[in-house]
């Protein structure tokens, strides 16, 4: 006999990737479109004129903070949309009175978020294959920061759901928060290029530390210690976890 | 896993209470019990607590105190197996409007644990029962309201509840659908499904169910079966649709009340015992010859409004002021 737990987590990931697949138009091109545009100004145009970053071309230095970059956003943004929109229809009422427990909701969802965040990385990984070799020396490394990059995002993603009122509401993390943080997290530049209260400011940045772990598996640089990058993702993944949890008990945002 | 208890009440409540964020007291201490099989009406007028006292039940509003059991299980101590059990249709449509039917009523089932191979055949099943199974596959969005009323008992129904709640199912739909939706109901209780319904057709309450409740400004002011809740009313409404014009002064039949609501039409109110010759010989006598008659009101509701329009209390007294 299944278990009825994971038969229900199946349940919301397979329509949340039914989602993402029904609409990829707006899930998959977007990025895909976007992130070429990235490698050939900043890569092609701007950066033959930079030269190397790192000891590594400035086409491949960027490779891992646009992944990265595109990985979290999308993961967020699955998420955010997804939770929200299923408050603003109200079939979030279909999970409320069912019988499962809080970690199911919260593990379906954030799956659904990492698998988008997944996919859209690797479209944009095999673009980026277009313009320049990947070599990545480190695979474990790589797959592992990628994918607690996207389960952060995800659960930061959840958060703000719960809390939103209104679609406004998950856009403007994205707009003020998640978009400054992430091109100041290195993606575009090495850290060591800043002046020093601008680099103690910079470790202050979780996406910095997400963006170095990945480059450290794909290309074997980075600018903090790999295990330091884990433990924090890791730290963060435990807090959001947990926070999501208790929102999901509590129904803040769900039950009035 | 809590066993379900076959002798216990489909639904347990037990000095219920809610006081919303905005100080509103939705529920001041409302305690009934359902029977396994029953087919309950839950009524009262507008924000008298009927919604909040169903999402309380189903997980969708918290309770500020009080007790409630599924079945025999405690939402408190055991939430999941207390859901297994329920069934929710509620007053608005709730469901993905672009998932079709069939993903609707697979994934709800997934939810509650179902594997997808037989939520599929079931699915079949209700969405048959529902006469939507030509519907399955298009996006919901599509169909009409009646529709989508369906959709959601159907919804309802993939899981086998011991206990379906529903929360005004024929609002806004037409009589045609609205009957359709009745015989639906009778079928699932037949089968042995507990049934508590909302609903401001009182007509409709009083076909389908065999219990009620009024509930008003938060309290329970009525409860009992229905035959003898309608047994306490002693006054019956007819109205006469009479030929020619009225007399310029009307009858006096001693212990009823007649008036003229135009120039063709009576109104009587009389004691439901005495005996309606009487009225006839005071027309004919008054030179008043009757077309046809008809009852004035349905007697549900002439009992739900004199029990909503009783002050209960003094808070409630006050409430009306």
């Amino acid at each position: 006999m299944s278990n009825p737990n994971l038969t229900a987590l199946g349940t919301i990931i397979r329509r949340e990737v039914v989602r993402i697949l029904r609409i990829w138009p707006q899930t998959l091109v977007p990025p895909a479109i976007t992130m070429t545009l990235y490698f050939l100004i900043f890569g092609g145009l701007i950066g033959s004129r930079v030269g190397q970053m790192d000891g590594v071309d400035y086409m491949a230095f960027i490779v891992p903070g646009l992944v990265m970059m595109s990985v979290i956003q999308n993961s967020y943004g699955n998420i955010s949309s997804s939770f929200f929109g299923a408050k603003f229809g109200r079939h979030i009422e279909e999970l409320m009175v069912s019988p499962m427990p809080s970690w199911v909701i919260l593990t379906g969802y954030v799956t659904g978020a990492v698998l988008r965040g997944l996919m859209v990385g690797a479209i944009v990984m095999a673009i980026a294959m277009l313009f320049t070799p990947v070599r990545m020396p480190h695979p474990v490394i790589t797959i592992a920061s990628v994918v607690l990059g996207a389960t952060i995002f995800s659960l930061a993603g959840f958060v703000n759901a719960v809390y939103a009122k209104k679609f406004d509401d998950i856009t403007i993390v994205p707009t003020f928060i998640l978009t400054p943080l992430t091109y100041l997290g290195g993606v575009f530049y090495s850290v060591k290029l800043l002046p020093d209260w601008a680099q103690a400011a910079t470790h202050l940045n979780p996406i910095f530390y997400m963006v170095n772990a990945f480059r450290y598996g794909l290309l074997g640089t980075a600018d903090v210690p790999v295990w330091t990058a884990f433990a924090l993702m890791l730290l963060f993944v435990t807090g959001l976890g947990a926070l999501g949890l208790w929102l999901l008990k509590r129904g803040i945002g769900m039950r009035s | 896993m809590t066993r379900p208890d076959p002798a216990a009440a489909a639904l347990s409540v037990r000095d219920l209470r809610k006081t919303y964020d905005n100080g509103v007291e939705a529920l001041k201490g409302v305690s009934l019990d359902v029977a396994p099989g029953d087919f309950y009406a839950l009524l009262g007028p507008n924000g008298a607590g009927k919604s909040t006292l169903i999402g309380i039940v189903s997980s969708l509003v918290n309770k500020t105190t009080g007790g409630v059991s599924v079945c025999g299980v405690d939402i408190d101590d055991d939430r999941s197996a207390a859901m297994r059990r329920l069934g929710l249709v509620p007053q608005e449509i709730n469901f993905n409007m672009f998932e079709k039917p069939i993903d609707i009523c697979v994934n709800y089932a997934g939810f509650y644990g179902i594997p997808r191979e037989a939520a599929l055949a079931r699915a079949e099943s209700v969405l048959r029962d529902a006469q939507l199974w030509e519907k399955a596959h298009v996006m919901s969005r599509t169909l009409s309201g009646g529709m989508k009323r369906r959709l959601m008992i159907a919804r309802a129904m993939m899981t086998q509840p011991r206990l379906l709640i529903l929360d005004e199912p024929t609002a806004g739909v037409d009589i045609e659908i609205r009957r359709g939706m009745w015989q639906t109901l009778k079928k699932i209780n037949a089968a042995g499904t507990t049934i508590i319904l909302t609903t401001h057709y009182l007509e409709e309450a009083e076909a389908l169910c065999r219990n009620l409740a009024i509930i008003d400004h938060g309290r329970i002011v009525a409860e009992g079966s229905m035959k003898s809740m309608l047994a306490q009313l002693d006054v019956e409404g007819f109205l006469f649709d009479v030929e020619g014009e009225l007399p310029d002064v009307l009858p006096a039949i001693e212990d009823a009340t007649l008036i003229a609501l135009d120039g063709h039409t009576l109104d009587l109110d009389m004691p439901r015992a005495m005996d309606l010759n009487r009225v006839f010989d005071a027309f004919d006598a008054a030179g008043i010859r009757v077309r046809s008659m008809r009852t004035k009101s349905n007697r549900l509701e002439e009992l739900f409004v004199r029990m909503i329009s009783a002050p209960q209390d003094a808070d409630a007294t006050e409430a009306r002021a």
